[in-house]
This record gives C-alpha cells, sequence and structure tokens, in this order.
C-alpha cells in the first residue's frame, strides 16, 4: 500500500508560561490521501487551531512529527498554504496586488511575467473576483475577502490548503455560496483540503472524512467520520439524503451528548 | 482639526456628481454649471469664512486693546506701518545679516530639514530595530526614555562644546528633538503589525528585505508617520530657539535681534511667518503620510 500524502504521527503540543506548561495536544495521529477533503470540528478551544497551525509549519509540535510526502515538516511554506480565518489581505494592496505577491514570490523561476499575471488572473476567476481585481480590501465585503484570500492560497498551488474557520465570520447566505466554490474548486484542482470549522453541516457537505476532536485540555481525535456521499453535492438534495442525515447525527452526537462543551463557570 | 475638514471634501466630491444625475433631463448649461458650481463655493465658504471671521475679531480686540498711549504692545495697524518694508520685501539682502524674512526663514528651514532628515532615517531604523528585536528593546528603551525627557535645548551647551560651531549644533539640537516621537512610534508600529501579516510573509517565505518592503513598512507607515508628524513640530519650535542662542543667518536670531533693537512691530510680523510655515510643514508631512499610506489606517 502507498503511503500516507499526508501524515501526522504522534503529534503533541504543550504550551508553557514560566513554570506552568498546559497540554493543548495529544498524540494525534491522522492520515491524509492525496486530493481528499477533511474537516476537523472540534468545540471551540480545543486546540483545531494550533493542529492546523503545526501542519503549516507555523507552530512547532511539541512531540510528535508532520510528514509531507514523507519528508518533516519544519518550517511554513508555500506547498501548505493557509486561509486564515480572519481573511488577512494586506490593506495596502489590491485584490490583484495580493494575489499577485503570492504568485511572483513562488513561481518567479518558474513563470515568466506574462504567465505570471495570466496565473494571478485565473486564480482570481476561479473565486470570481477578477472584477474587483483593482480594488482595496476594505471596499470589499467579508464574503470577497475570504475569496481573494482562497485565490492567493490557491495561486500558490499548495500541495495541501489548509482553511482555519475559512467561513466562521460570514453571513448564512454568504457562506453557501463560498461553500459551493469551495467545492466546486475541489472538484476541478483535486486539491488535498484540511479545513477547520465549528459548523456541522459544512463539514458534512464538503468533507470526505471529518475528524472529531475532544475537548481540552489535552484534546486528542475522538472519532473520525467517513461521508460515503458521491459528488457533486447538492445542497438542496442533500437535506433529506439519509446518508446526509446520519452523518449530521453522528457528528451532532459526538459533539454535543460525548462530548459536550462545559463552559467554565 | 483634520476629520472635520475630511468631512467637507468628501461632500465637496459627492455633491458634484449627485447634481450631474439632477442635471441630466434638463441640459440647461447655466444651471447645470450653477448647480455643480454652487456647492464647491459653499463647501469653500464654510471652511473659509469661520476663521476668517475670528481672525478679523481677534485683529479687531487687540487693535482696541492696544490703541491706548502708553500700551506696551503695538495695535496691528502700528505693526504694519512700522514694518511695511518687511512685509512686502521678504527678498532683500542687503549682505550680513540685514535681510528680508526669507531668506531668514530659509536659513532656519534647511536647519530643521537637514537635522529632521538626519533624525527621520536613524529614528525610522533605530525603532524598527527596537520594535523587531526583543533584546534591543529591553537594552535601548528604557535609555531612550531617559533621554526622551531632555529639553531639546539642554542639548546646545553639550553640542557646542562637542562640535564647536553653532551650526553642526543647531542641527544636531534638532535631530535629538525630533528623533524620539519617530524611535517610539516606528517601534509601536513594527511591534503591533498583525500576526497574521508575519504568517503570510512566513507562509511566503518573504526574505528579510522582502518582508521589510512588502509587509513591514507599509504596516507601520501610519504610526511611523504619526512619529514623523511630531517630529517635525518639534523640530520647528526648537530651532527657533536654538537660534537665539547661536546667531547668524535665521528666523531664531532675527527675533532676538528685533527684541534688541526694541522693534516689537518686526518680532510680530516673524512670529507670523513662523507659525504660517510651522503650520505648512505640518500639512506637507500628512500631505505626504496621506498620499503614502493610502487607505492603510481604516481598515
Ligand atoms: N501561543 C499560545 N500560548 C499559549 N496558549 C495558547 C497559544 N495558542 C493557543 N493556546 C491555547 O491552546 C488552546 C487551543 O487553542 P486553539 O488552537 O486556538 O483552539 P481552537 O482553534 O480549537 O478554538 C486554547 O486553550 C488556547 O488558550
Ligand atoms: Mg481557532
Amino acid at each position: 500500500m502507498a503511503k500516507p500524502y499526508l501524515s501526522l504521527e504522534s503529534v503533541g503540543k504543550s504550551f508553557s508560561r514560566g513554570a506552568a506548561s498546559t497540554e493543548v495536544l495529544k498524540e494525534i495521529d491522522l492520515k491524509v490521501e492525496r486530493g481528499e477533503f477533511i474537516s476537523i470540528i472540534g468545540h471551540s478551544g480545543c486546540g483545531k487551531s494550533t493542529l492546523l497551525n503545526i501542519v503549516a509549519g507555523l507552530t512547532d509540535a511539541t512531540t510528535g512529527v508532520v510528514l509531507l510526502e514523507d519528508k518533516e515538516v519544519n518550517d511554513p511554506g508555500p506547498d501548505r498554504a493557509v486561509v486564515f480565518q480572519n481573511h488577512s489581505l494586506l490593506p495596502w494592496l489590491t485584490v490583484y496586488e495580493n494575489v499577485s505577491l503570492a504568485v511572483d514570490k513562488v513561481s518567479r523561476k518558474t513563470r515568466s511575467k506574462a504567465e505570471r499575471h495570466a496565473w494571478t488572473m485565473h486564480n482570481l476567476d476561479l473565486v470570481q473576483m477578477a472584477h474587483a481585481k483593482d480594488k482595496r480590501p476594505s471596499e470589499i465585503s467579508g464574503g470577497m475577502k475570504q475569496r481573494v484570500g482562497i485565490a492567493r492560497a490557491l495561486a500558490m498551488e499548495p500541495k495541501v490548503l489548509l482553511l482555519d474557520e475559512p467561513f466562521g465570520a460570514l453571513d448564512a447566505l454568504t457562506r453557501a455560496h463560498l461553500q459551493d466554490s469551495v467545492m466546486q474548486i475541489h472538484a476541478t484542482l483535486g486539491n488535498t483540503v484540511m479545513m477547520i470549522t465549528h459548523d456541522v453541516d459544512e463539514a458534512v457537505l464538503l468533507s470526505d472524512r471529518i475528524v472529531m476532536m475532544t475537548n481540552g485540555p489535552s484534546a486528542r481525535i475522538g472519532e473520525i467520520l467517513d461521508v460515503p456521499l458521491a459528488r457533486p453535492r447538492k445542497r438542496l438534495e442533500l437535506v433529506s439524503d439519509a446518508a446526509y442525515i446520519r452523518c449530521r447525527q453522528a457528528v451532532l452526537k459526538f459533539l454535543y451528548e460525548r462530548h459536550r462543551f462545559v463552559e467554565a463557570a | 482639526m483634520s476629520l472635520p475638514a475630511i468631512e467637507t471634501e468628501t461632500k465637496v466630491h459627492r455633491l458634484p456628481g449627485a447634481a450631474k444625475v439632477l442635471a441630466l433631463p434638463a441640459p440647461s448649461s447655466a444651471a447645470a454649471l450653477q448647480s455643480r458650481v454652487m456647492p464647491l463655493l459653499r463647501a469653500l465658504a464654510t471652511r473659509i469664512v469661520p476663521p476668517l471671521v475670528t481672525l478679523a475679531a481677534l485683529l479687531l480686540i487687540w487693535e482696541l486693546l492696544c490703541s491706548r498711549t502708553g500700551s506696551s504692545l503695538p495695535p496691528p495697524s502700528q505693526v504694519i506701518n512700522d514694518s511695511w518694508e518687511l512685509i512686502i520685501d521678504p527678498f532683500y539682502d542687503r549682505g550680513g545679516l540685514d535681510k528680508g524674512l526669507f531668506w531668514h526663514l530659509f536659513a532656519s528651514l534647511k536647519r530643521v530639514m537637514l537635522g529632521y532628515a538626519i533624525a527621520a532615517v536613524i529614528g525610522v531604523a533605530l525603532g524598527t530595530l527596537i520594535g523587531q528585536s526583543t533584546w534591543a528593546m529591553r537594552g535601548l528603551d528604557p535609555i531612550f526614555q531617559v533621554l526622551r525627557t531632555v529639553p531639546p535645548l539642554a542639548w546646545l551647551p553639550l553640542s557646542l562644546a562637542a562640535f564647536r560651531d553653532g551650526e553642526p549644533s543647531a542641527i544636531f539640537v534638532i535631530f535629538v528633538t525630533a528623533v524620539w516621537p519617530i524611535v517610539i512610534n516606528t517601534a509601536v508600529g513594527i511591534r503591533n503589525i498583525p500576526q497574521d501579516y508575519r504568517n503570510v510573509a512566513r507562509v511566503l517565505r518573504l526574505n528579510p528585505a522582502e518582508y521589510a518592503i512588502k509587509i513591514m513598512i507599509p504596516a507601520a507607515a501610519p504610526y511611523i508617520f504619526t512619529g514623523l508628524k511630531i517630529g517635525i513640530g518639534l523640530s520647528w519650535l526648537a530651532i527657533v530657539a536654538a537660534e537665539m542662542l547661536i546667531g547668524g543667518v535665521g528666523i531664531g536670531f532675527f527675533i532676538w535681534d528685533a527684541w534688541n533693537s526694541s522693534l516689537i512691530s518686526d518680532i510680530i510680523v516673524a512670529l507670523t511667518y513662523v507659525g504660517i510655515v510651522g503650520f505648512l510643514l505640518d500639512r506637507l508631512v500628512a500631505l505626504v503620510a496621506h498620499a503614502v499610506t493610502r487607505g492603510t489606517a481604516n481598515s
């Protein structure tokens, strides 16, 4: 059997402040196949972002390793592009410049100037933002910013696309639009995607597998759910689909029965 | 001060557009012109008329207060009378110190520009160092916090001793006056760069030079310009005082010289010019800041 594309091997993370140390993640093992869409779901504060940042290389794991194509991940890099929750576009650059910054940096050696321009525009087209290429982030809506953030990440041609609650700050309608866009892009490009979410429907709709995390401290993977739904998926048809409903229930059960979030009083 | 100014500006831009749309069905050119020009005039009036009225009122009060016999200060009418030559011809040059106000202001501005430019370069560099490196901050920040409270003029004797010349001493005083707000604001700006922007740079693997140009400077620009704006104001405050002590051509010594010759009217004219130039310097830096930072500050 082929080795997994992306593999997390007993990854653990402790934050220490002075003498005190809190273990946030403990022995996370996860294998992701090429082209797979994985969601990570769990209650707020359980360590989802920490896990994603470890895969991105932005945070060092305390124990364990992350392997991408059998190479250990130590630093951040464009092969693991991140879409951050609050878009993190550079406000002094236009939409176009935000994407071309990434394109120019990543493919300066491999593409000519004209090709880089074409590639920037191609990625803006993918997220339907080419029309606003000369606008600044402050002039476009939250959903549009997130689209540009996705375009910037896609433009790096990452091996793994990392999304940290990409639609968390958006209203329901905009969120649905973006989910559709992400599904379409995933269908076209076949990227390997790891997405953090706290939205059960979003997880079931988009993912091939859903990784459910237990509550922290020392959060671990509680359960991994296969989502056996054929693609392309249509949200309206799925509402009454038996498999969809079963998946949804399984995730809800996990989150609200077995691992209820006990709010600190 | 600057907020209402911005508001009126947007009104100026928007109203003519609205008027154009309204004027379309009935293309009477005179009416269209009027509806386009009137709001502009009105906006101009709202900005210009109030300060003019205030100025006229103040001049009137001053005239009334100082017109009595035995008054120690001249009224405005007498100032104009006494210093007419100074007011109408700022460019005359009879050699030595007997020059028009333009030349004095020009000499002062040259000193300020030199000292300020050095302060800007060194201030931004030091501020970047302190903002980037925790150790540089721990080492330098306490020292800077003490040094920045030393009044500018207190440096003058020391710098005269060091440079043995008035000119570099004055420039040094300007430098040491302007540099602290630039250092401190730059450091705060760099420290406040959102972690998200740093993460973007790390994912893209920007090298230090690219990071500085593409992320650090633009992200910190609003703070840096706040420092630069405070710095230029302080420089202009300090130059007048420093020049009173070092002598030579310059607006500070001109004022001191006028006092020694009891030319009170000349002093008042000079002060007016000092105020106007200081205001223009402030506006100039604000303008550059606006052009450079574009929409950065408000997003
Ligand atoms: N840099 C850090 N230093 C100390 N504690 C941290 C740091 N980052 C995250 N944590 C802690 O780790 C836990 C998990 O955080 P996070 O990964 O952001 O959770 P999630 O994304 O699941 O909401 C939280 O309790 C948080 O306080
Ligand atoms: Mg998070």
